[in-house]
């Protein structure tokens, strides 16, 4: 399970919409529970330095990766995953998501309407490299509004 | 020795070690030696062909090596070496 909490659950929707209609991203941080629940305390965001069609491609550059590690060795916070958002499209990764995604990462994934946050699902590679989705929570933002 | 600085996704692979100190005189070395150390890193950082794969950028300081001498890159005792994934994706 992935439990944000509600201050970087809030910037992390404000972000999303502030950006639409291209794709926002980030960085979350926060810390493992025994069992392997995940609790995201804080989260970072990043340009999305892709040039070209930003409404439906992310990409966060080299430096800001390094400088988010940094961040996390620094404050004493594990890195624990991405966000990024799909504007008018559902919160399901794409084969463009899977390709470039990294084991151990939670890939939380904002889907996006005009105005609003419409639901928010989160998802983590299994063994065989396929996305398996994790249980979110809140939980009401699973599905479409 | 150089310090190569492991991305957290990677860390399952190397004893959960954030540095690893490595004896090279160039990236080349580091990563043949890095994946000599940590075997299951391999997969993660090498294609096929033995190079260093596609979404996998490496840098010494604050630059690319691609931008530099790529795997001849020379490396001394304050190289700080970076091991960073690519991140990128998109809704379709």
């Amino acid at each position: 399970m992935i439990v944000v909490e509600s201050g970087p659950l809030s910037e992390m929707k404000t972000h999303a919409l502030n950006t639409f209609p291209d794709e926002c991203c980030g960085f979350l941080y926060g810390i493992e529970q025994t069992g392997g629940n995940r609790v995201i305390t804080k989260i970072l965001e990043v340009n999305n330095s892709k040039t070209g069609d930003k409404k439906r491609r992310f990409e966060i550059s080299g430096k800001d990766y390094m400088l988010a590690e940094k961040f996390a060795l620094e404050n004493d916070v594990l890195l624990l995953g991405i966000y990024h958002s799909h504007p008018n499209h559902p919160a399901i990764p794409s084969e463009h998501d899977r390709v470039a995604a990294l084991p151990y990462f939670s890939y939380v994934i904002l889907s996006v309407k005009p105005g609003k946050i419409d639901h928010i699902r989160s998802w983590q590679l299994n063994e065989e490299s396929q996305f398996e989705e994790e249980v979110f929570s809140p939980a009401h933002l699973n599905q479409p509004i | 020795m150089a310090t190569v600085i492991i991305p957290t996704p990677l860390r399952k692979f190397t004893n959960q070690t954030a540095r690893v100190q490595i004896e090279a005189g160039t990236i080349g070395e580091v990563i043949d030696q890095i994946t000599l150390d940590f075997p299951e890193l391999k997969k993660h950082l090498l294609d096929q062909q033995g190079g260093i794969r596609s979404f996998v950028n490496i840098f010494a300081g604050d630059e690319d090596i691609r931008d530099l001498q790529k795997e001849n890159t020379p490396v001394n005792n304050s190289t700080i070496i970076s091991i960073v994934p690519a991140i990128a994706g998109g809704s379709f």
